[in-house]
């Protein structure tokens, strides 16, 4: 009996939280007409968001797809198609890697950061104090932050595939002596825009929408103690992993699925 | 609200480079050529059999890409398939008996579909009709010909 | 300007007001004083309409507060400043654009003006030299007394001070209860204090409500409080370790405690 109790309850907790998260969301939509006049506040947070997760997407990039490379040749070469190498480097990034990895990494530094500052300014009473300023907090502090996250990520996923396919050929074609021409050449032909990267493109918004609004929601929502914020980082890193995994699932079958 | 400088132009950078990006990915990575006017003219082929012909296959004369499949259809009245090709309007020399042949790209490739030209001096409008096709080669059709063959030896 | 009529407001189970009613009169200091926990600053926030209350009417300026559209209720909390506890200065800011914030927000001033007018703001509470400085390197008596200029900077009518006292050091305190006088008296505000420093606050108020337990334990001027009846008002304001609230939580007899087998 107990059992069935915790689960209704957690079931009803959880309801409640989505239907805040859900409102919470709207407001979020409500507030662009707010940012037109003030599009510096948007600037600001593309460089603490964007700028700033940089290197660590064109780093990581770059060795992910220098191991695509290896790994590639290392089995191909026992079909001797090792020429098919570009194929499978630009594929497996455009289609899956890029937008999947760079959105976790994303919700690692981006996610986890916008969660703890939120619920910090929750603590310390900055959004109460700018409420009693009459100055919307949802408007000034949560909205450019999510129209950021929604702008960098797309733009963080091409970069991570492109460093990706660039760290294939390295290690592909310098290191491991595959042919260059047929690295580019049997990849432009194979790689479709629309079907590819297009897709692939779609997906980075989709997970960027959902993960910029998770970080932001579980920061304006937390507890605002230490222990309350800590959780609320560790929940939008959690969460974020789930729903990008599962819509990345999703996605794939809906996109992909019709091949 | 003062904004530092060197903040926007950080940002715009950001932006350029990911940009830049795109552009690599669409130009270098895949087969993109959507920026070209591309006009194009339909013709049809009647095909006995087209298994593993598929939407968007490749259309190639000389082994020169010059269109793309763009509908595959069943046919009720000769119960056979009818495959509409669409070339672009630079191929527009096509002699009207040209044939068609679906054919398989590499060992294990999809399917695409090779023209060969013939000799007529008219040719090939819109809406026109390919008259001399080859349909795809069925595995199981081969093989029990192959042992069709062998049992007469 | 501000009335109260039948509050009730309750978190969870607990029940913080249980049918109250008071008034706060115009241009004079009202306090609200009272144990810790009493829901001092959740009064604030529901005079500011931050929260709602479950019965009940708020009035400020004959404007029930909880029946204003979202836009009306933002005008009117452009009248109110409000001086939190923890001073509340956004952290990525400059002590100056903290100041500027609501003018730049609020109004179309041109920066000329709005650089004298924060610089008066910051001259009244002694602070102009400390216009660059980032919150994080101020005092927490600076903070609070540039959160002061900041809740000054539309010129409200009205200030509500939460715990402004406490944990400061005495030249600091000095320096905050004389503020809120000469503000008050220069600038015409209805201003609130909520604290439980009550030498500070019966120093300076005009008018004193103690709360206790969700209810009135006693209101009047500091003078009538000082000759109050009630024996609980009065361990509160003399701060009498012993009284209506015991010194020992209530336990067994000590005897029994400590020979017990």
């Amino acid at each position: 009996m107990n059992l069935l109790q915790s689960l209704g309850h957690v079931s009803l907790v959880s309801f409640a939280k989505l239907g805040r998260a859900s409102l919470f969301f709207f407001a979020l939509l409500r507030s662009f007409g707010y940012l037109v006049t003030r599009p510096h506040l948007i600037i600001k947070q593309l460089y603490a968001i964007g700028v700033l997760s940089f290197w660590l997407i064109i780093i990581s990039g770059l060795f992910v797809g220098m191991v695509l490379g290896l790994q590639g040749v290392y089995t191909l070469s026992t079909f001797g198609a090792e020429a098919s190498l570009g194929i499978m480097v630009a594929a497996s990034l455009v289609r899956e890697l890029g937008p999947v990895v760079s959105a976790l990494l994303f919700a690692g530094r981006a996610g986890s950061a916008l969660t703890a500052e939120i619920g910090l300014m929750k603590a310390t009473e900055q959004l109460a104090g700018m409420e009693m300023m009459a100055i919307d907090p949802l408007k000034y502090i949560l909205a450019p932050r999510f129209i950021a996250g929604f702008i960098s990520l797309p733009l963080l996923a091409l970069l991570f595939s492109s460093a990706g396919i660039l760290g294939g050929h390295l290690a592909g074609v310098e290191l491991l002596g595959v042919d260059t021409g047929s690295y580019w050449s049997q990849m432009q032909a194979s790689i479709d825009f629309y079907d590819d990267i297009v897709n692939g493109i779609i997906k980075s918004i989709v997970f960027a929408i959902l993960i910029t609004w998770i970080a932001l929601f579980e920061g304006y929502d937390a507890i605002p103690t230490s222990e309350g914020i800590s959780r609320a980082t560790t929940r939008t890193v959690v969460n974020s992993a789930f729903i990008i995994l599962f819509f990345d699932f999703l996605l794939t079958a809906i996109m992909f699925g019709s091949h | 609200m003062i904004h530092n400088k060197s903040l926007e132009i950080l940002v715009g950078l950001f932006v350029s480079i990911s940009i830049a990006a795109l552009f690599f990915m669409a130009l270098q990575v895949s087969n993109f050529n959507g920026l070209q006017a591309n006009t194009s003219y339909e013709i049809t082929a009647n095909f006995e059999n087209v298994s593993g012909l598929k939407d968007k296959a490749l259309i190639s004369m000389a082994g020169v890409p010059i269109g793309r499949v763009s509908q595959i259809q069943f046919n009720p009245e000769d119960y056979n398939a009818r495959v509409t090709l669409q070339i672009d309007s630079q191929y527009n020399q096509l002699p009207s008996d040209t044939s068609a042949s679906i054919l398989t790209a590499g060992l294990l490739g999809e399917k695409y579909i090779g023209l060969t030209a013939g000799g007529m001096d008219e040719y090939l409008q819109a809406g026109d009709s390919i008259e001399l096709t080859q349909s795809s080669l069925v595995l199981e059709q081969l093989i029990s010909q192959f042992l069709f063959n062998k049992s007469d030896d | 300007m501000i009335s109260i009529r039948n509050l009730s407001f309750s978190r969870g189970a607990r029940k913080i007001f249980d049918d109250i009613s008071l008034d706060i009169m115009p241009n004079k200091i009202t306090a609200i004083m009272g144990p810790s926990g009493t829901g001092k600053t959740t009064l604030l926030k529901l005079i500011g309409g931050q929260l709602t209350p479950d019965s009940g009417s708020i009035h400020v300026d004959e404007q029930n507060i909880h029946q204003l559209s979202r836009p009306h209720l933002y005008l009117l909390r452009q009248k109110m400043g409000m001086l939190f506890q923890s001073g509340a200065l956004l952290s990525d800011m400059s002590v100056f654009d903290n100041i500027a914030f609501p003018i730049r927000e609020h109004t179309q001033l041109p920066e000329n003006i709005i650089r004298t007018v924060v610089l008066m703001k910051l001259n009244a509470v002694g602070l102009r030299g400390a216009a660059d400085l980032m919150p994080s390197e101020l005092s927490g008596g600076m903070a609070r007394r540039v959160a002061l200029a900041r809740a000054l900077a539309l010129d409200p009518e009205m200030i509500m001070y939460d715990e402004p006292f406490t944990g400061q050091d005495p030249i600091s305190l000095g320096v905050l209860v004389s503020l809120i006088q000469k503000l008050n008296q220069t600038l015409h505000l209805t201003s609130i204090i909520v604290s439980h420093d009550v030498q500070e606050t019966a120093a300076i108020a005009d008018y004193i409500y103690v709360l206790s337990e969700g209810k009135i334990a006693g209101q009047g001027t500091p003078e009538q409080l000082a000759q109050t009846d009630s024996e609980w008002v009065q361990q509160f304001m003399q701060g009498k370790a012993d009284g209506p609230v015991p010194f020992h939580y209530p336990a067994n007899a000590f005897s029994a405690d400590l020979f017990h087998s």
